[in-house]
């Protein structure tokens, strides 16, 4: 009786979830399985797994999985890496501790948009850029950042977007490290080192592993960076899977083959997901 | 001879003198315990020690070396924390061998001291539990073994009892006396318990407001105080002070009015001049309760049975309330009279600067 009542209760939410995530879900399936451009309206007969094929040989389709992987990773290594340094380094009190933290934070709040702009013209630009300017200073040839590292580029924009997020999840987390133990780990005779590698670095493991996770749901997904940049090229260097359904979808109005991309998309980050959450779930236990 | 030795140890903090000119000698193999109030700088004096605060003056020499700007990992110290400090991530064999692994000292030989560590405080069946899985008295047990296993010069202990539960303490105790019995080992504790400081003690260091009030073993400073707060701060309960009206000397007795009572006093126990007024100290066991031919007289006002012995609290004519030990069974009742005998031979007189003038009867 009570649980009738308590199901009967939870049903709106619970309808409403599905209803929600289910007709987005199954219109994209239904849209992949027929064919859908917009330059031949009324022509929407069943394909089957033609747009599928269509995506999946597309000459954009290799280059842009193994771009999302790539940017996925580079990122996610750069972050932590970075972040659990520089939140060591500014764990401890020092003059100016506040103003260098909300530096270091700040970047978090400039939309994706702006950074890129920011990048793009501020720093990467080959004839007024910072990065230009410090190089002919010191006598070397300018680079063409966005030309003739693409990805890279790209890769340093969402790292710094995305560092700020880190550095604010490990600074919190060091501050609940117990003192005592670095101060036993001290008498024990650990130095600098050994201390951040055998206590900070495991009370990190948790932590960690939520940037980990929080950090691949947003960069499978990076779009605005590319689109403002480089604009997924030269060719496909820097286009990802995101930015290639974009492509096909509202360049080539191919409806059909971008939402066949939206499900290849959402397979491919179940398979990065399970693999991460073997990877870094086992952590989360600790 | 003098192992570790403190000279004019100070310790400022940025608007705060923590410790104002602490010296101290101990010899290899004794037992000191710090006791003192809160805030009194025991910790910090522990903490200056172990090199895990900077000293702002004077120096510390350990076994004829001045360590007092070497790092606390040089140092050759161990420590036991009051919330332990077990690395939470690491096995408690690890956690016992993470001394060792840092020395670099060889596998077997890491294996034989951490199995020599966990059977003399019987952690064998523990080894391959973290710390969280462990109980309050375990993990304590596994916090001594971590210092034991390096076989350190000194052992500093802050406190490392206050978390656990009364029967755990007075067990944990035992062990750390039989610890140091089998080991040898210098130790330094600091507590705010007065009987693990009377119990555990060679020497008892008492320290206030930054400063050591006196050094002793524990029956010294029971009987021969140097000081009201030294007085006052050993015994449980505290000593009574009475002020005294008058004292007059008749040749080789003084004679000190007590609240209208003359009480006499060998002149041999005085030492310096006759002060014009004095404090007299009696411990509530050196009093008695008696049928006639008292003291002192006072109206009950309550009494607390411990079960192996009584407390009457008493209230004398002066409107002062005194402690006084009474039989387990007494009979007696709130709001009696009572008459009090004081035991004079345990007599301690104060001066108004509240300094000791009076010796024990031994010393006369
Ligand atoms: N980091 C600090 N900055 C400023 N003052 C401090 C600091 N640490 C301790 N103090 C002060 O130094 C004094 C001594 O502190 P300490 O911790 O040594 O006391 P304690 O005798 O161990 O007391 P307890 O019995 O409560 O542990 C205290 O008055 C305290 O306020
Ligand atoms: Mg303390």
């Amino acid at each position: 009786m009570k649980r009738s009542i308590t199901r009967l209760l939870m049903a709106p939410s619970v309808i409403m979830l599905l209803v929600w995530m289910i007709i987005p879900l199954s219109m994209t399936i239904y849209f992949s399985t027929i064919r859908y451009n917009l330059l031949y309206p009324g022509q929407n007969n069943f394909v089957g797994w033609m747009n599928f094929e269509f995506f999946i040989t597309d000459p954009g389709f290799i280059p842009a999985v193994s771009n999302t992987l790539i940017l996925l990773l580079s990122v996610l290594i750069i972050t932590v890496v970075v972040g659990v340094m520089l939140s060591a380094l500014i764990d401890k009190p020092f003059f100016g501790q506040g103003i260098v933290r909300v530096l270091l934070i700040s970047p978090f709040f400039i939309m994706p948009t702006v950074n890129a702009l920011i990048w793009k013209n501020m720093m990467m630009n080959p004839v007024y850029g910072i990065f230009a300017w410090i190089s002919e200073s010191l006598g070397f040839e300018p680079i063409d950042w966005l030309s003739s590292y693409p990805l890279m580029s790209v890769i340093i924009m969402v790292s710094w977007q995305w560092l700020p997020f880190a550095i604010l999840v490990f600074v919190t987390a060091l501050q609940s490290q117990d003192t005592e133990q670095k101060e036993a780990a001290q008498m024990d005779g650990a130095t600098g080192w050994h201390i951040f590698r055998y206590l900070t670095i495991p009370h990190l493991a948790r932590p960690i592993a939520v940037v980990v996770m929080i950090e691949t749901i947003f960069l499978l997904a990076v779009f605005a960076e590319i689109f403002v940049s480089t604009g997924g090229g030269p060719g496909y260097d820097s286009t990802n899977l995101a930015y290639l359904i974009y492509n096909q979808a509202l360049l080539q109005y191919d409806v059909g083959v971008a939402s066949a991309g939206g499900l290849f998309a959402v397979l491919l980050a179940n398979i990065v997901a399970i693999f991460l959450i073997r990877a870094v779930g086992k952590n989360l236990t600790v | 001879m003098t192992y570790l030795a403190i000279t004019d140890l100070q310790k400022h903090y940025d608007n705060y003198h923590a410790l104002r000119g602490i010296n101290l000698s101990i010899s290899e193999g004794e037992f000191v315990v710090f006791v003192g109030p809160s805030g009194c700088g025991k910790s910090t004096l522990l903490r200056t020690i172990a090199g895990l605060e900077s000293s702002t003056g004077g120096s510390i020499d350990l076994d004829g070396r001045d360590i007092t700007e070497v790092a606390s990992s040089k140092r050759d110290l161990a420590m036991v924390f009051q919330s332990y400090a077990l690395y939470p991530h690491m096995t408690v064999a690890d956690n016992l061998s993470f001394a060792l692994r840092l020395a670099k000292v060889s596998d077997a030989e890491i294996k034989d001291k951490v199995r020599s560590v966990s059977a003399s405080l019987q952690l064998d069946a523990l080894l391959e539990r973290k710390p969280k899985e462990l109980s309050g008295g375990q993990r304590q047990r596994v916090a001594i073994g971590r210092a034991i296993v390096r076989q350190p010069k000194v052992f500093l202990f802050d406190e490392p009892l206050s978390n656990l539960d009364a029967a755990l303490r007075v067990q944990m105790r035992l062990e750390l006396a039989r610890l140091h019995k089998k080991l040898g080992t210098t130790m330094i504790y600091v507590t705010h318990d007065q009987v693990e400081a009377m119990t555990l003690a060679d020497r008892v260091v008492i320290l206030n407001a930054g400063q050591i009030e006196q050094v002793g073993t524990p029956l010294e400073l029971y009987r021969q105080p140097n000081s009201r707060f030294v007085a006052e701060f050993i015994g449980t309960p505290k000593m009574n002070l009475i002020p005294a009206n008058r004292i007059v000397r008749n040749e080789d007795t003084l004679s000190i009015d007590l609240l209208g009572q003359q009480i006499p006093f060998p002149a041999n126990r005085l030492k310096g001049p006759l002060p014009d007024s004095v404090v007299i100290g009696i411990r509530p066991e050196h009093m008695s309760l008696v049928e006639t031919d008292g003291d002192l007289t006072g109206r009950i006002e309550l009494v607390e049975h411990l079960g192996s012995e009584a407390y009457a609290h008493l209230q004398l004519s002066s409107d002062q309330t005194i402690i006084i030990k009474a039989p387990a069974r007494t009979e007696l009742k709130d709001g009696q009279e009572v008459n009090i005998k004081i035991d004079v031979s345990e007599i301690i007189l104060f001066n108004e600067s509240d300094r000791v003038i009076s010796v024990i009867p031994e010393e006369a």
